[in-house]
């Protein structure tokens, strides 16, 4: 098999930057001295020292009357109550799911915070403690929603929704989580035949559009149409969207179904999926996608 | 005790730099995507990666009620040093240096917020030109900064040596590899600059204590003047990823 591969020297890197704003924010960076004053709440990312509020984090300022708050440009994913997030199930243990969200913390998803595939009703008896790993098995991916937030700032998740739950074939992609646009929406079916969840956490899940009808269908039916194979073009349209998405994370734009859907249709020039790897095409699909987000919030 | 003759009859050194003066520094953050902070330091031909992962789940042996568990690998390439290495890690030497790296960085994170919680940094040498240690602590805090992870203040370090100029003692700042093989003492400190404080301070060989505080005060002016040359790094690569979307109005 032979193949061609491109090397290029350091000196030649592309500068992925889009961005055109030319008036940047004040930017604090740790131990600089925000203000003397004694009259301001500390805030995420700042603490007191000698009668004053210094920044633990670099990053720009948010003010919400006298509370200060630092945020960094990047960091861990910090949860708020109502996130969707993606995860990964660690472990299985009594009652409940260890699942990793790219928090501080590993997250909890409690048994009794479930709901069972096909709508099917729970009872609490010992057999379905033992069930638990039929249903979701280390190593399984799921989406779920942000129940609570515990005071150690690990969160309790749930499924208690038929949108959420086990994912079953699909594309798991990573970005920062700082890059994700809290909406109110994040499932999103992209006209291109690719649902999509963006998790609050960063992590972006890609798969095949499924018929809504199925939802009423029993746990069987489900199980059966989840592991149907995915044919080869709804899986270029997905490698060509996670292509998209890469390309606007590493010019560090934003991401909702917007910016991808934009950035989707201006990939669509590039006839070959692995011909948007190449910097040049990402950061040519990036700007374009950029130039239109501009244009919409200009009309 | 008159050491090597590290300074020319005109005051430069072997480097052609004074006695004062630190290595070019150049230094990038955010250099990989897997980690969650990462940077790469040159401290003249000394050359340095870190990366951090963190803060996560701690592994239940490790895990700490009261604060953050820092964990740390200091390594060395095998082709870092004129002499090839076996054991890029694992041996005394670069345990040693992995506890000093846990100390200073441990100095400058805010450990008490972060409970049960993990933050591994791995250092790697690619090249080393003396002065490791230093340049691993500075592009360490670099990587800290880039995960967004809270600091007190900067961590930098800077090492200084000790010669003779006609009878005069006059301390060198940031040794290189061939004054470090000549033979002078070296103290290398690790410092929170902003807050003038000391997380680490370690010397080879013996030295007067007459002339420790000149030596001293040397590496800590050293210290500052990373600090700055850090900070400046820092804010033109907040400059450099802000977009205007960021903004979250309240």
């Amino acid at each position: 098999m032979t193949g061609h591969v491109s090397i290029r020297l350091a000196s030649e890197r592309v500068n992925h930057s889009v961005s055109s704003s030319n008036e940047l924010p004040r930017f604090y960076t740790p131990g600089e001295v925000i203000t003397g004053m004694q009259d301001f709440m500390r805030g995420h990312g700042t603490y007191a020292e000698d009668d004053s509020l210094k920044a633990s984090v670099a990053g720009v300022m948010q003010k919400v009357n006298k509370l200060i708050c630092i945020r960094p440009l990047k960091s861990r994913y910090v949860g708020e109550i109502g996130d969707v997030v993606v995860g990964r199930v660690l472990e299985v243990q009594q009652r409940r799911w260890k699942v990793e969200t790219n928090s501080r913390l590993d997250s909890v998803l409690q048994l009794s915070a479930v709901n069972l595939p096909g709508g099917e009703l729970r009872r609490r008896s010992a057999e379905d403690e033992q069930m638990m790993r039929k249903h979701l098995q280390e190593g399984d991916l799921i989406s779920a929603e942000v129940q609570s937030v515990f005071s150690d700032g690990s969160l309790s998740l749930h499924t208690r929704s038929l949108k959420y739950g086990k994912l079953p074939q699909g594309t798991l992609m990573k970005v920062f989580p700082s890059l994700v646009k809290r909406r109110k929406n994040h499932f999103h079916n992209l006209p291109c035949g690719v649902s999509i969840i963006i998790g609050n956490n960063g992590f972006i899940w890609l798969s095949p559009q499924k018929q809504d009808v199925l939802y009423e269908g029993n746990k069987d039916e489900i199980e059966e149409y989840d592991l149907q194979p995915v044919n080869r073009s709804d899986r270029e349209t997905m490698a060509r969207v996670k292509n998209c998405i890469a390309a606007l994370v590493a010019s560090k734009m934003m991401l909702d179904d917007t910016s991808i859907m934009f950035a989707y249709e201006e990939s669509l020039k590039y006839p070959s999926v692995k011909d948007m790897l190449d910097p040049e095409a990402m950061l040519d699909i990036a700007f374009l996608a950029q130039h239109r987000i501009n244009n919409a919030i200009e009309e | 005790m008159p050491g090597p003759d590290l300074l020319s009859s005109q005051g430069l050194r072997l480097d052609g730099r004074r006695p004062n003066e630190l290595r070019r520094i150049k230094c990038k953050l955010g250099v990989f995507t897997q980690p969650d902070g990462s940077a790469y330091l040159e401290q003249g031909n000394t050359k340095v990666l870190a990366a951090v992962y963190g803060p996560h789940q701690a592994a239940k042996s490790k895990s700490s009620t009261d604060g953050v568990v820092v964990n740390c690998q200091y390594s060395t390439a095998t082709f870092s040093t004129g002499e090839r290495k076996n054991r890029p890690r694992g041996d005394r030497k670069s345990q040693e240096m992995s506890m000093h790296l846990r100390q200073a960085l441990t100095a400058a994170i805010k450990t008490e917020l972060y409970p049960r919680s993990q933050i591994d940094i791995y250092v790697e040498v690619l090249q080393a030109d003396g002065g490791a240690y230093c340049a691993g602590v500075n592009a360490a805090t670099l990587a800290l900064i880039d995960a967004g992870i809270p600091l007190r203040a900067y961590a930098c370090a800077c090492s200084a040596s000790m010669a003779w100029r006609a009878g005069q003692p006059e301390p060198l700042l940031d040794v290189g590899h061939v004054e470090e093989a000549a033979g002078g003492v070296v103290l290398t400190v690790a410092a929170l600059p902003n807050t003038g404080s000391i997380a680490l301070l370690e010397m080879s060989h013996r030295l007067h204590m007459d002339y420790f505080d000149v030596v001293l005060s040397r590496a800590m002016q050293g210290c500052r003047d990373i600090e700055i040359i850090l900070d400046r790094a820092v804010r033109d690569h907040l400059a450099e990823g802000w977009t205007k979307q960021d903004i979250v109005t309240i």
